[in-house]
């Protein structure tokens, strides 16, 4: 990926879009290529969520709560009114699924407020200037495809497994030929039980498309935003536009970040949702 | 653009977040903010009640006061009527003292009176037989003429 270098916002554009890459393979194939920057950081997040809310969901007390654990009942509580309206049924298991993708989708993306700077400036302050040059890292989780295709695939799964635990294998699978067209003469079922199968598998295979594109187009661009604006900056007659942009867009995006991860959480919700729904 | 490891590193890391949230995060609060809901929903409840009440005993209260009102009344009017029989018995027993009182002044004065006339009339015969002894000159036997001397007494 990383090209000659071209000098000026180019190259700069290009050293920030690298990931930090390790691969496991001895021939350096593509698919063993891990990048360590997005599992480390989205793990970490990850890890930062479940701890905060397991200290105040162990102390959780039902009396008068602590300004901690009234936060973490605000946010439950906003999750679960969501899944509440769309979702009819047990939410055990769905709620704390919704809550896990939005905050985790919510941390990784809110890394795009972070200066795009900052990560490369503590690598050459701690290890020099050459080791930084060779260094890449991208602290938005959410702005690599990998992250975004992930989870969504691991939402379509569990919709999947959702939609067979509602109607049964056989229903499940029966509904991929009988649905949407739906016909009552043998030979209209059999007629149609091909054009309703394609339907269906595109219909499946759009959900995570989707979900991961948009996700991964938003913070993508964001952060692609961030960085031309943080060439603006480079010279001193742009500084302070660069300076304005820049705040600007961050409070844009304070919106964007929130957004994107209620938009990845209902998205879950309501597929799940529809799974559930016989036809 | 490129799917690789990471992706299979991202299903992990979600599907291990997925199952600490339901385990040990989602039950917990959850429980907790539907146990403050009953306990707030209960809260309510019983100061509805509560006031209830309230009114219930107010409403007694007013009641008994009115009671213990009338109580109050009737035992001063009781009270005024005693004392008002008891001023009555004294002044009937007073008039009859009084009256029992004058009844034996006038009896000890009619008595006094008597004396007093007998008194008198013994000394008008004693001076009736010293003055008819003085005019007879001659001692006159008391004892020959006692029943004379005593017919004349009463007779005065």
């Amino acid at each position: 990926m990383a090209s000659e270098p071209q000098g000026g916002l180019t190259e700069y554009i290009q050293h920030h879009l690298n990931h930090m890459t390790v691969n496991f393979s001895t021939d350096h194939f593509w698919f063993w290529n891990l990048r360590a920057d997005s599992i480390i950081i989205s793990f970490a997040l990850g890890a930062i969520f479940c701890l905060w809310f397991w200290l105040f969901a162990r102390k959780a007390t039902s009396g008068v709560p602590s300004k901690g654990q009234a936060l973490v009942e605000i946010i439950i509580e906003f999750v679960d009114t969501q899944v509440k309206d769309t979702f009819h049924g047990d939410r055990r298991t769905v709620t704390p699924l919704a809550l896990s993708i939005f905050m985790w989708v919510f941390l990784m993306n809110a890394m795009d407020l972070l200066p795009v700077d900052l990560f490369g400036w503590i690598v050459q302050t701690v290890s020099g200037k050459e080791v930084a040059h060779h260094t890449y890292g991208r602290i938005v989780p959410t702005a690599d495809i990998n992250t975004t295709v992930g989870l969504s695939v691991a939402v379509l799964l569990i919709v999947i497994g959702h939609g067979i635990k509602a109607k049964g294998g056989f229903g499940f699978t029966k509904e991929l030929f009988t649905a949407p067209f739906h016909a009552h003469s043998p030979v209209a079922k059999i007629v149609l039980a091909i054009p309703n199968f394609l339907l269906n598998v595109v219909e499946t295979l759009s959900k995570p498309v989707s979900l991961a594109m948009r996700l991964f187009g938003n913070m993508y661009g964001g952060e692609l935003v961030f960085m031309l604006i943080a060439g603006l900056m480079v010279s001193w007659i742009s500084f302070v536009p660069g300076v304005v942009f820049n705040t600007a867009w961050a409070i844009f995006h304070i919106l964007i970040i929130a957004l994107q991860a209620f938009i990845f959480m209902m998205l879950t919700i309501v597929y799940i949702a529809t799974a559930r729904e016989h036809h | 653009m490129e799917i690789n490891m990471t992706f299979l590193g991202q299903m992990i890391s979600f599907a291990i977040l997925v199952w600490f949230t339901t385990k040990f995060i989602w039950p917990q609060l959850n429980g907790a903010i539907e146990e403050r809901q009953k306990k707030v929903a209960d809260g309510l409840a019983a100061a509805e009640r509560a006031r209830a009440e309230l009114k219930d005993a107010d409403a007694k209260v007013a009641s008994e006061i009115k009671q213990a009102r009338q109580q109050s009344t009737d035992i001063i009017d009781k009270a005024q009527a005693q004392a008002n029989a008891i001023i009555e018995k004294a002044r009937v027993e007073a008039t009859d003292e009084i009256n029992r009182l004058k009844a034996q002044a006038q009896d000890e004065i009619a008595s006094m009176a008597q004396r007093a006339r007998e008194q008198l009339r013994e000394q008008v015969g004693k001076l009736a037989v010293q003055g008819a002894e003085k005019i007879v000159q001659r001692e006159i036997d008391p004892a020959a003429h006692k029943a004379l001397l005593d017919q004349l007494a009463a007779e005065i």
